[in-house]
């Protein structure tokens, strides 16, 4: 019985007896425990913005050091590396997200949780395949070395990381709670389905008509008027019935106000039209003028309709 | 036109409630529980019977067991590697400590404490569901595999931590230790996962089954509707806690020989929740074909470049397993989120009218 | 049922519940005598599932009492008041989706079933005999309610009056003293609101149940009920037969109106 009260004295007998180990050990301590929170913070992140449990954090990480120390030992500069080693963790999210996440969406969550250990799993493998699985060293050009202040050791390195850290939770709690995107992301976390719903994201063109219609529709209530309280047959809805379909109003916009000389050509064109009036002349083009399509127009919708319809969810997938 | 119900009409509430209610699937299973009897300790050669056959049984009686618990009574639990443990480490001291005892009533009495413990971890589930209750279920996991570590008393003090089996018999026939043989040991498993199986369909489909699926689908109503929540919960956790613990005995006695604390990890409850959700969550037959699937897939990798002639080396064949499981996790995820069940049902249904078009 | 229990099948007396700062019911009291048909009615939020809700022990009241058969049973939980003999539906329906239809009928009956583990793992004896019992009352119950089509369909595919048809079906399975309704014709066109008032008005009659509603239609409330309860804001601002409620000018101003045309 001594003994056990004496093992759980003699730490705190050790830390009264030298306060600068102690205060060095907890600096150390807590600058272990800020870069861990780099990695919990990717798990709230995700978990806040798609209420998902990303079990593949922890390999995601490996990844991004495995990437920046594979593109310096090929000798990249520090800093290019690095931004670098972002866009590729960017790309690896893209398409994460849409080759896991987007055809499981309205799964319930443990399925979601399973895909991201499956996800784990092949990111361990694929990680090991590009980059090797020996044994690396990563140099990022901060000094790993230690000055005193009043007398105790401080780490560079590990000081730059917490610094780092705290940085960059302050700039991600402010993201979450006072911009748009911030809150549009929590609000996804709550249900998947309302996210297309609402329509944040790419292809908010051709959503904004659709988020119209659908959230009118989802919002009616069920009218709960007593029915026939004076009179004893249900009322009927008046409804008027519609003999033209109005059609979405289209701005034109000013680049659509394109004349065959460019961009302020309409407005030569009004000038030549008026010439032509007082002339007497009808105001047509000579044929070699006529720009029959517009091909740059025409490529420009192309390309944009393929991207959109690459970015944005098909309606038939994963909903059940 | 193979399932075809026509002319199979019942005639009484008890043939209805039946198991297998129409007469093709009764003789399929019938026959096919007869030759995965008979056949494989004829016919298979001893790497078959070690390495896939007796595994998957015993994998499948954990995965029955955790379907019952997660599937059937919507209780996430990641404590599997722990209750496994507890039924290995228990089996072993009863084994060792009354010699004179049966072996299959030593796995019932392990599966016992199994059960027991599984109770006293599943108290956390009546505050807290989901992922939450998952990770309480972790800290059983790492409970009890630490205190297995910790405690020399449950390795009998042996210096090397391991646990081994020592040699039984069932009615003249050695069942356990170095000089069984696999297909002694393979009828053995076989035999304790049919009578299992058997006994999680009558749950399923009787008052208990009903009473998880209820807390499971709504919890409020069901409680409203006067089921016990608390009980109901707790009696999921035990008798799901009995099958892992069963499964773990068999896992050390039948398979392994001799283990230590590695073998139940957290790995372990990972793979067994893989087979139950790939399976099919609330299926008895899904956990079946999950653990099948699951003990499958890296023999498969492991087998496959040697039999297409690739000369991989060995580190580039490993990560190439790893990604291959991974992907084959995912895509099976999107494709079939209810699982391989769903997938048996939905070729039953195909085959109620094949090859006729309508 | 038969008068054999003189007095008031259930007694709400002066309750008060309170959400934090929102009073959801104050000092509502109400007498349900046995075999009548009970309609609450009022406009919504005016407290009336929570009424239900409190009745049927999910909460519990912050003052008053609630007297059930004469003993007082404010503060059972809800497994305790539904073995009482209490059953009740749900406004938004609350259906064990992964079931069948029979499946979620039968786990109305689960309170009448006595369980041994031994003999439900081994499908023998007492648990076989006890389930086909509850077997042929459940589909006496099917019979009643017209649904044998859809016995096996899982209940999340169901349509919603059918779904609410199998609701009442499942708390019907309890054999309930008190049956209590949350709106069960909502969102039911005129048969099928037709259907449900002659099942259960023969429910009242041939089971001898009584019956609380809460309903919004008035054609309803006034054909079948026998008494009427106006709720409104939490309070009770009316209860009698549906004449003088219908005339009762407080309850015009409240929530019926009047015609004007």
């Amino acid at each position: 019985m001594t003994e056990v009260l004496a093992g759980l004295v003699a730490p705190f007998a050790d830390i009264a007896s030298s306060p600068r180990f102690f205060a060095e050990v907890l600096i150390g301590g807590v600058a272990a425990g800020l870069m861990y929170s780099l990695v919990a913070l990717g798990f709230v992140l995700i978990f806040k913005a798609s209420g998902v449990f990303n079990f593949a954090q922890g390999v995601m990480v490996l990844f991004a050091a495995l990437t920046l120390v594979g593109l310096i030992e090929r000798g990249l500069p520090v800093a290019v590396a690095l931004a670098l080693t972002v866009l590729v963790m960017v790309l690896l999210a893209f398409a994460i997200e849409r080759i896991v996440l987007r055809p499981l969406v309205n799964q319930e969550y443990i399925i979601l949780f399973m895909a991201t250990i499956g996800l784990n799993f092949f990111l361990e493998g694929f990680g090991e395949m590009v980059w090797g699985a020996n044994v690396k060293r990563l140099d990022v050009g901060i000094p790993d070395t230690s000055f005193k202040v009043a007398g105790v050791l401080v780490n560079r390195l590990e000081l730059t990381a917490a610094v780092t850290a705290a940085v960059l939770v302050t700039v991600l709690a402010v993201f979450f709670q006072k911009t748009r995107i911030g809150r549009a992301l929590r609000a996804v976390a709550d249900d998947h389905l309302d996210r297309r719903v609402v329509g944040g994201g790419a292809g908010r063109h051709r959503g904004r008509h659709h988020v119209g219609r659908q959230e009118r529709r989802a919002v009616q209530p069920f009218a709960h008027r007593p029915q026939g309280a004076a009179c004893p047959h249900p009322r009927r809805l008046h409804v008027r019935p519609r003999r033209h379909r109005r059609r979405p109003h289209h701005r034109r916009r000013r680049k659509d106000r394109r004349g065959l000389l460019g961009a302020f050509g309409w407005r030569r064109d009004r000038k030549l039209v008026r010439l032509c009036d007082r002339l007497g002349v009808p105001p047509v083009p000579p044929a070699r003028l006529v720009r029959r399509t517009n091909h740059r127009a025409r490529m420009r919708a192309t390309m944009r309709t393929h991207l959109l319809r690459w970015l944005t969810p098909r309606r038939s997938q994963g909903v059940r | 036109m193979i399932y075809r119900e026509a002319g199979q009409f019942k005639t009484s509430y008890a043939a209805d409630q039946a198991i297998f209610p129409i007469v093709q699937d009764r003789v399929l299973v019938t026959l096919g529980i007869l030759a995965a009897f008979v056949v494989p300790p004829l016919v298979a050669n001893e790497y078959w019977l070690q390495a896939v056959l007796i595994p998957l049984t015993i994998y499948a009686l954990a995965a029955l067991g955790l379907n019952l618990l997660t599937g059937y009574a919507g209780q996430l639990s990641l404590g599997t590697g722990g209750f496994m443990a507890v039924g290995a480490y228990a089996a072993f001291k009863l084994a060792t400590a009354f010699p004179w005892l049966n072996i299959l009533v030593v796995f019932g009495l392990a599966g016992l404490m199994a059960a027991m413990v599984g109770i006293l971890f599943g108290i956390p589930s009546l505050r807290i569901k989901g992922f939450y209750l998952a990770v309480a279920t972790l800290a059983a996991q790492f409970f009890l595999v630490w205190l297995f570590n910790k405690v020399p008393w449950f390795v009998n003090y042996a210096s090397s931590g391991t646990i081994t089996a020592p040699p039984r018999t069932v009615l003249g026939v050695m069942v356990t230790g170095p000089q069984a043989t696999a297909p002694v040991r393979y009828v053995a498993a076989l035999g304790v996962l049919a009578l299992f199986a058997l006994v999680a369909k009558n749950l399923v489909r009787g008052r208990m089954g009903r009473s998880w699926m209820a807390i499971r689908d709504r919890d409020i109503a069901a409680e409203i509707i006067g089921v016990r929540p608390l009980r109901t919960k707790l009696l999921a956790f035990a008798i799901s806690s009995f099958y892992c613990g069963v499964a773990g005995a068999e896992l050390v006695f039948l398979y392994l020989g001799s283990a230590e604390t590695l073998a139940f990890d957290i790995t372990l409850s990972f793979l067994v929740l893989f087979m139950v959700i790939i399976g099919g969550l609330g299926s008895i037959l899904g956990s079946l074909l999950g653990a099948a699937f699951i003990v499958l897939i890296p023999i498969f990798l492991t087998n496959a470049p040697h039999h297409l002639g690739l000369a991989l080396p060995v580190a580039l064949q490993k990560q190439i397993e790893l990604m291959v499981f991974g992907a084959l996790i995912i895509f099976f995820l999107i494709v079939e989120p209810h699982g391989l069940a769903r997938l048996w049902q939905i070729g039953k249904e195909k085959l109620r009218l094949w090859p006729f078009p309508h | 049922m038969n008068g054999a229990t003189p007095g008031p099948l259930l007694e709400v007396d002066g309750v008060s519940v309170r959400f934090g700062a929102l009073l959801a019911l104050q000092q509502v009291s109400l007498t349900v005598q046995p075999g009548e048909v009970l309609a609450i009615i009022g406009p919504n939020g005016a407290g009336k599932t929570t009424l239900l809700n409190v009745i049927s022990g999910f909460y519990h009241p912050d003052q008053g009492r609630i007297r059930f058969a004469g003993r007082d049973r404010t503060w059972l939980r809800p497994p305790d008041v539904a073995a009482l003999g209490i059953a009740r539906t749900f406004q938004n329906v609350a259906l064990f989706r992964g079931m069948s239809v029979l499946d979620n009928i039968m786990t109305g009956r689960l309170l009448r079933m006595r369980g041994n583990v031994l003999f439900d793992a081994l499908w023998w004896g007492p648990a076989r005999r006890q389930e086909l019992e509850h077997r042929a009352f459940v589909e006496r119950i099917i019979d009643f309610l017209e649904i044998q089509a859809i016995r096996k369909t899982p209940a999340g595919q169901l349509p919603y009056g059918l779904q609410k048809r199998v609701e009442l079906a499942r708390a019907l399975a309890a054999e309930p003293q008190l049956l209590l309704l949350d709106e069960p014709m909502a969102g039911m066109n005129v048969e099928e609101k037709e259907d449900m008032c002659r099942f259960i008005l023969d429910v009242n009659e041939e089971f001898g149940t009584t019956i609380a509603l809460i309903e919004h239609d008035m054609g309803v409330v006034m054909d079948i009920s026998d008494r009427v309860m106006v709720l409104d804001y939490g309070r009770k601002i009316a209860d009698g037969t549906p004449e003088q409620v219908r005339k009762d000018q407080a309850v015009l101003d409240a929530y019926l109106g009047v015609a004007h045309d």
